[in-house]
């Protein structure tokens, strides 16, 4: 089956130019009626701040707006498409059941000044939902306000921080393993920590012995992905939780991927102090350009008098609302309660799938991912042969003889009609190709891929030019990277 | 590749080169192959006293950001500000482009360093 291409083929996609290139003066897309209210002098309102000039506008039409953005749709991959398999991103399928309900009238259109007793529903969804994550991370509390994982991280360590300073130890440096998501040191960074590296051993996984002889009284937590970025679950868990709680540090745990966990086994259980959820990944919210993210963060009863407020609670007449009056609060990280219509889309996953449900998700997940490991074992060099959870890492080790790295082999894969797989993460695999299939994928697909992958690697011993000069089949081919990043234009600007 | 024999080489993929009391620093070519197209160069101020071991600059990449350690101890007495307007003159050639030079604080700090040929082993191994 090699060299071809049986899922992609060449589509029309039309040429388009920036928006502002379409202006012409005097267009407009709406004719609003005649003004029914008393005129207000902006001039006097507002004096010197008064803006008449709004600079480079777009002036079009209806229509025009629409094909520009439509045109330039069909310039996109998307999981609507097909398998999208970013490795560490977790692009699974936003079920369609999640968009209906957050379009409910009185969710889409609630506002967060209503008061609390027209409010009740929505307040309902966020206790819900936070029962929800709470149990299936089995921690004791939880904030839904942090906008995404990384400001996750960041709410995580502020507690931690806090509850250290109340304790009167305050500490100063983070461990962070070689395998980690690069937010993590940014994170310890941002909220003022050092970091210090550990690094992880032959099978891929922390080396405890390692962990046991950099862990003092200076580190005030370690930042774990379980499973970590090789996809792989950490097996000494319980001994890494012991050695950081006796010497009085936490056990954060970063669940961006947590959806190789759901209803198997649960953080809270294996000595996890506090973690962040990603809604946008295990609990199927749009990530990427579709966002906004959420990133949860759970904790354990002795943090929960840390966390960001206001928080819900049930009051005495039964009803809910906002509890402000949280003097050991690490403070607002969000502008009002997060990213509600994520929080609905998450509950609705969770509704519409249930405990059984879920737990067969991360089944699923687990297994596409060994399905496309078994099958390109044998094609693609595996540096860590630890079983796979619900990612896999190959090495471009055996292409890489031929002059083809990660970044050949994924841009000729776009030719194929896939998204490529995350290149060159995590860093401890040279040239990596990180993939994640998530449970979405039917089997029908993967063989595709899997197919698509080893025609590939067939084309690199063959033809390694063919896969070097790759993709052919998109409007640009290999974009200038490194000029882009040296150089980079951020503005558009009109002629002359 | 073969790497000076004038150099001497970390684990952690710098070079350093001798002159008297002084000392300059860069990346090796090893290094600059795994990081790729260089695209933003990272460096200390003149005066900053650096650490063996620890870090004392960063270098970007297309695909990461790295760290660079100090192979030995010292002060910063030069900055090469050109890596900053040109920072590819490393991917061109890492062993001439320099990145500080540092005045020696502890010139037997040297002798944990790796010769090229243990450190051309070491990149065999590794790889």
């Amino acid at each position: 089956m090699k060299h071809q291409t049986r899922k992609a083929t060449r589509h029309v996609s039309q040429n388009e130019g920036l928006i502002f290139e379409k202006s012409s003066p005097g267009k407009s897309a709406w004719r609003l009626p005649p003004l029914d209210v008393p005129e207000v002098d902006t001039q006097k309102l507002l004096g010197a701040a008064r803006r008449t000039d709004l600079g480079p506008m777009p002036e079009v039409s209806e229509i025009e707006i629409i094909r520009h953005f439509t045109r330039l749709s069909t310039w996109n991959y998307a999981i609507d498409l097909g398998m999208y398999p970013l490795g560490s991103c977790t692009m699974k399928y936003n079920p369609r059941v999640n968009e209906v309900v957050s379009r409910l009238d009185g969710l889409a259109n609630a506002h967060p000044y209503q008061p609390e007793k027209i409010s009740q529903g929505a307040l309902r969804i966020l206790k819900t939902l936070s029962e929800c994550l709470v149990e299936i991370t089995g921690m004791d509390a939880i904030t839904l306000q942090p906008a995404a994982g990384a400001h996750g991280e960041l709410t995580g360590l502020l507690m931690v921080r806090a509850h250290l300073h109340a304790k009167g130890d305050p500490r100063k440096k983070i461990l962070i393993p070689d395998s980690a998501h690069g937010t993590n040191p940014a994170t310890a960074a941002t909220a003022g920590y050092a970091v210090e590296n550990l690094k992880s051993n032959a099978q891929g996984m922390v080396d405890v012995a390692a962990l046991a002889a950099q862990m003092n009284e200076e580190v005030a937590a370690l930042m774990l992905t379980n499973p970590n970025t090789l996809g792989i679950f950490e097996q000494e868990i319980h001994k890494i939780a012991d050695l950081m709680h006796a010497k009085g540090g936490l056990l954060y745990m970063d669940g961006a991927n947590m959806n190789a966990l759901v209803g198997k086994v649960r953080p809270g259980d294996f000595g996890v102090d506090l973690m962040h959820l990603n809604l946008h990944k295990t609990f199927s919210t749009p990530h990427g350009g579709g966002g906004p993210g959420s990133g949860p963060v759970a904790v354990k009863r002795f943090l929960e008098p840390f966390l960001p407020k206001p928080v819900v609670v049930s009051k005495a007449d039964g009803t809910l609302g906002f509890d402000y009056n949280r003097p050991r609060s690490v403070g607002r990280v969000r502008a009002f309660y997060g990213n509600f219509g994520m929080f609905v889309r998450a509950l609705a996953y969770i509704f519409a799938n249930g405990p059984d449900g879920l737990r067969q998700t991360t089944e699923d997940a687990v297994l596409n991912a060994n399905y496309v490991r078994k099958g390109l074992e044998s094609a693609y060099d595996l540096p860590y042969p630890t079983p796979s959870m619900h990612e896999v890492v190959f090495s471009d080790k055996l292409q890489a003889k031929k002059g083809v790295r990660t970044m050949d082999i994924a841009k000729r894969l776009i030719d194929y009609g896939f998204h490529p797989y995350t290149t060159a993460f995590p860093l401890i695999v040279p040239g990596a190709l990180m993939i994640e299939p998530t449970e979405s994928e039917p089997k029908e697909e993967l063989d595709l891929f899997v197919e698509a992958m080893r025609s590939i690697a067939e084309e690199v011993d063959e033809d390694p030019q063919m896969v070097l000069a790759a993709p052919y089949s998109t409007r640009v081919s290999r974009l200038d990277e490194v000029a882009a990043a040296r150089n980079p234009v951020l503005r558009w600007k009109p002629k002359g | 590749m073969a790497y000076p024999s004038d150099l001497k080489y970390t684990k952690e993929h710098e070079w350093i080169k001798v002159n008297g009391k002084n000392a300059a620093v860069g990346i090796t070519n090893h290094a600059q192959e795994q990081l790729g197209d260089i695209v933003f160069v990272d460096l200390p101020k003149v005066g900053t006293e650096i650490t063996a071991g620890k870090p004392f600059g960063s270098i970007e990449s297309v695909k990461a950001v790295s760290d660079v350690y100090a192979p030995i101890s010292g002060t910063v007495t030069e900055v090469n500000s050109e890596l900053t307007s040109a920072p590819e003159k490393i991917n061109q050639n890492a062993h001439s482009a320099w990145m500080v030079k540092i005045a020696i604080k502890n010139p037997a700090e040297l002798n944990g360093l790796l010769s090229a040929a243990d450190y051309e082993k070491f990149v065999a191994e590794e790889g």
